[in-house]
């Protein structure tokens, strides 16, 4: 391991010339970068003892997973499961610039069919629907959907670019509202945060996000029939160097054991 | 004039470049990104106008603010001295080192409406959470280390022999403030500007997690940037761009007023 | 003239413990080594040094004492320094116009009163310039007529030409003279001559005392404090400026300042190591050369001090052992014309 690092230093000491033109000093910078991340990939990948799995899962999914993943490794002996959890779109940019990923779990179906090509047989796994999420005191009597067009509600949701969004979006033609958020956030922590410090009097997001708040924040339930439904499909990727325990997870999620954590973390049925 | 002998060790040019290289390459890459054929159409929509005119009203508001309040916190760091000063001087830099997001969430618990001022402002009929005040705080907050650190390195240098001659000569310490002082540290006083002003213009995390984000209001250029991602990374980049350049325009602009002065 | 200025400083970490009196109109040259104090008693007047235990007053009104304290502003004392320290900012109008409208003076009055101190400084074509576009002495000169401009009460004067060039001290020090003339001011210097030409009384600090006070003529001809001694080893030689020459005790030809008119009183000066010893009268008829006779000998530093009445002259010692030179020796001190100077008194 420690050859790497000291090449760019030997290259260094090459030009001793009078004038040291820029173009090598050029190529000199860049293979110092170049040296320097290759060492630093090397050290990541090399630890022949178990083998990782890599997930990249929609940030929705992180209680679940961390929990499928103790059962998971107890499974199977010298497997060590890795995970990001982050945005769906962010990840779908990571995978696409070639983020060594062996499985990804969307909290869309939209990004997922970004991945047509890499990822082999989305299956849906769960559904997720929005909920009002209110301060515990509730300050502004929020009980309905219709309250949240009452004026002076600080309601709070995610931007119609983002899936939390949309999902909101859905949900105000469905209900034929018209609300005006004072804020429209990124993603569902930052609009699940403002209603937690009390800033905001309402928030839309996920019933997942509502359970896993616990007792932060209370949430009202959304009529089904005027309700977003978000599908969430998983899928593993061409070019995983570990296609059958990539395989193994995607089963283990869908499977019964996967919908019995995912049912009691607030995840619908796909 | 050129000096004779280089001063520079010329190993040093080498690192000097590979950091040049860290640097400039991704600004290159970027640009290689761009979808110049629809540069235009993506950097005049509206969504994109409303940020950039958001960005430039709310940075230009902190800098001003910056000014207002960083200028007499320099002078109180370079001039005075008292116990404690060193611990002051320690937190008012601690913006520079604090993720911004964790310093939107310290401006949350202070001005939001449960924080610490919040009774107080919601007395006084001022809403600050989810407005554009908001925004221009978030930016003050993070920009406000830029102009004091370099104001008071200015002040220090200046020293204060000029200061004593004006009080010789009868000046009172508010008329040697703007008739010496200042002046004399206008070069790091405008650098000190540009520097905050660079720093609200681009900044996010602070102002997404304590302003929120509404068209118009609370979505500056750089939250409008990060959300256009997830639809369309094309306006993004293109964005991205238009930022670069309002940055460099500014900086170039400043740097000849100074070398005019 | 508001009254005599009153001095009683104890400045314990500095261990200045010193009283001194200046009375209105009266300037007062502060000689002594570095360290010796001279720094504190101009800092602790003009209020840059702030000590309870000291006490400043300026006739009847205290600037600074155990409850009083007059902001530097407020005291009418004003500063010149080694450096001219114009503001680099502000024309040399400007400048000098600085004091009187921090003094409530409105703009065009100020300029006016500006333009009278440049011209009474000789620099009214220098008015437009900036700073940094002046010579050192320029520059000094600008400073002078700021300094005045603000109608100090007392001036402080702090090694005023030590940062110029020796060529551009005679004619400052002629400014200075003319300008300080019935002035109150305290001028802290190394320099023998500037006590000698600008002050009526010299204060010589040592250890942060004074050891020495009294009529400038009385304290360089006849130092009884060490340093006194050291600095006014200086050969000075009273008299009238008669056609080109000083005559008094002795003829002495020498460069004299500008403004010399017969009859003038005058003093002529000039260092002990410009004086060479012979055993008699060289050739060539040199127009300084005194026969005298040595009162002692003593060393200083690694040289030999040679002195024949008030005169002394510095020799090595070699040359002392050839002259075999003893008290009582009959010898004979020549002085290059060009390495005296002869000034109005």
């Amino acid at each position: 391991m420690n050859t790497h690092p000291t090449e760019p230093l030997a290259a260094l000491a090459l030009p001793r010339g009078p004038r040291t033109s820029l173009r090598s000093i050029t190529a000199i910078a860049a293979t110092t970068l170049l040296a320097g991340s290759l060492a630093a990939c090397g050290s990541d990948t090399k630890k022949d003892e178990s083998t990782t799995l890599t997930v990249y899962a929609a940030s929705s999914l992180k209680t679940v997973f961390e929990q499928l993943a103790t059962e998971f490794e107890a499974d199977h002996k010298g497997v060590k499961l890795s995970f990001n959890f982050a945005g769906s779109s962010d990840l779908v940019a990571q995978i696409q610039q070639g983020a060594p990923a062996d499985v990804f779990a969307s909290a869309d179906t939209k990004n997922m069919q970004k991945l047509i090509g890499t990822a082999l047989a989305p299956a849906a796994f769960a559904t997720n629907t929005l909920e009002i999420a209110v301060p515990t005191d509730n300050p502004a009597h929020v009980r309905t959907l219709a309250d949240l067009t009452t004026k002076g509600v600080q309601l709070v949701t995610c931007a119609p670019e983002v899936p939390c969004g949309a999902a909101a979006a859905t949900v105000e033609t469905n209900a034929k509202l018209d609300w005006k958020p004072v804020s429209e956030e990124q993603s569902v922590a930052d609009v699940l945060g403002k209603v937690e410090a009390g800033d905001a009097d309402a928030g839309l997001v996920y019933v997942t996000d509502v359970k896993a708040a616990g007792d932060k924040v209370v949430g009202i339930e959304i009529p089904g029939k005027v309700n977003a439904v978000n599908t969430y499909p998983i899928a593993a990727l061409d070019g995983s160097k570990n296609a059958d325990l990539a395989a193994a997870w995607v089963a283990l999620v869908t499977g019964a054991e996967g919908q019995k954590v995912l049912a009691a973390a607030g995840f619908g049925k796909a | 004039m050129r000096t004779g002998e280089p001063s520079v060790p010329r190993w040093a040019w080498v690192p000097a470049a590979a950091g040049g290289l860290l640097v400039l390459l991704p600004l290159v890459a970027l640009l290689a990104k761009v979808p110049w054929s629809d540069f235009g159409g993506l950097v005049t929509s509206e969504s994109a106008r409303v940020a950039l005119w958001l960005s430039l009203r709310t940075a230009a508001a902190s800098t001003l603010l910056c000014l207002l309040l960083g200028t007499p916190m320099a002078l109180v760091l370079a001039r005075s001295s008292f116990r404690g000063l060193g611990l002051l001087r320690a937190g008012v830099l601690v913006p520079l080192v604090l993720p911004p997001v964790v310093g939107g969430i310290a401006l949350l618990a202070t001005f939001g409406r449960r924080g610490l001022m919040g009774h107080a402002l919601e007395v006084a009929g001022v809403q600050v959470a989810f407005s554009t005040i908001a925004v221009v705080l978030a930016q003050t907050f993070v920009a406000l280390p830029f102009l004091v650190t370099s104001l008071e390195g200015a002040l220090r240098t200046a020293g204060r022999r000029y200061e004593s001659v004006a009080a010789s000569l009868g000046a009172r310490p508010t008329r040697v403030l703007f008739r010496v002082t200042l002046p004399l540290v206008l070069p790091g006083l405008v650098s000190g500007a540009v520097l905050a002003f660079a720093r609200a213009l681009g900044e996010f995390g602070a102002t997404i997690t304590f302003a929120g984000s509404l068209q118009g209001v609370t979505r500056t250029l750089p939250l409008e940037i990060y959300l256009q991602r997830e639809v369309d990374p094309d306006a993004a980049v293109a964005l991205s761009v238009l930022l670069m350049a309002v940055a460099v325009v500014i900086i170039v602009v400043a740097r000849r007023d100074r070398s005019a002065w | 003239m508001s009254g005599a200025l009153q001095v009683e400083l104890d400045v314990a970490d500095r261990d200045v413990r010193l009283a001194l009196r200046i009375e209105p109109g009266e300037t007062v040259a502060l000689l002594g080594p570095n360290g010796a104090g001279k720094s504190t008693l101009l800092g602790v007047v003009a209020g840059a040094l702030r000590d309870g235990a000291s006490r400043v007053a300026l006739g009847d009104r205290s600037l600074a004492d155990g409850t009083t304290w007059v902001a530097p502003y407020d005291r009418g004392i004003g500063l010149l320094a080694q450096d001219a320290l114009l503001f680099p900012h502000l024309s040399v109008a400007a400048n000098v116009a600085f004091g009187p409208q921090a003094h409530g003076v409105r703009r065009a009055e100020a300029r006016r009163l500006a333009e009278a101190w440049l011209e009474r400084v000789g620099c009214t074509d220098l008015r437009r310039r900036k700073p940094g576009q002046l010579s050192g002495g320029q520059a000094q000169r600008v400073a002078i007529a700021r300094a005045l401009a603000a109608d100090p009460a007392v001036l402080l004067l702090d090694e005023p030409m030590a940062a110029l060039d020796v060529d551009a001290r005679p004619a400052l020090r002629q400014l200075l003279r003319e300008v300080l003339r019935d002035r109150t001011a305290v001028i802290a210097t190394h320099d023998v001559l500037d006590a000698l030409l600008l002050a009526d009384r010299v204060v010589v600090l040592e250890g942060g005392r004074v050891v020495e006070d009294g009529p400038t003529t009385e304290v360089l001809a006849r130092p009884r404090s060490a340093f006194a001694a050291r600095v006014a080893g200086l050969n000075l030689v009273a008299g009238q400026w008669a056609s080109g020459v000083l005559v008094g005790e002795r003829s002495v030809s020498g460069s004299a300042h500008d403004g010399l008119v017969d009859g003038d009183d005058a003093v002529a000066a000039f260092r002990p190591s410009a004086v060479s010893v012979y055993a008699e009268a060289p050739a060539g008829s040199p127009r300084n050369a005194w026969p005298v006779t040595v009162t002692a000998i003593e060393p200083s530093a690694d040289q030999i001090r040679v002195l024949a009445g008030r005169l002394s002259a510095l020799v090595t010692p070699q040359a002392a052992a050839e002259l075999r030179l003893a008290p009582g020796s009959e010898v004979v001190f020549v002085v290059k014309a060009n390495e005296v100077e002869i000034y109005p008194r």
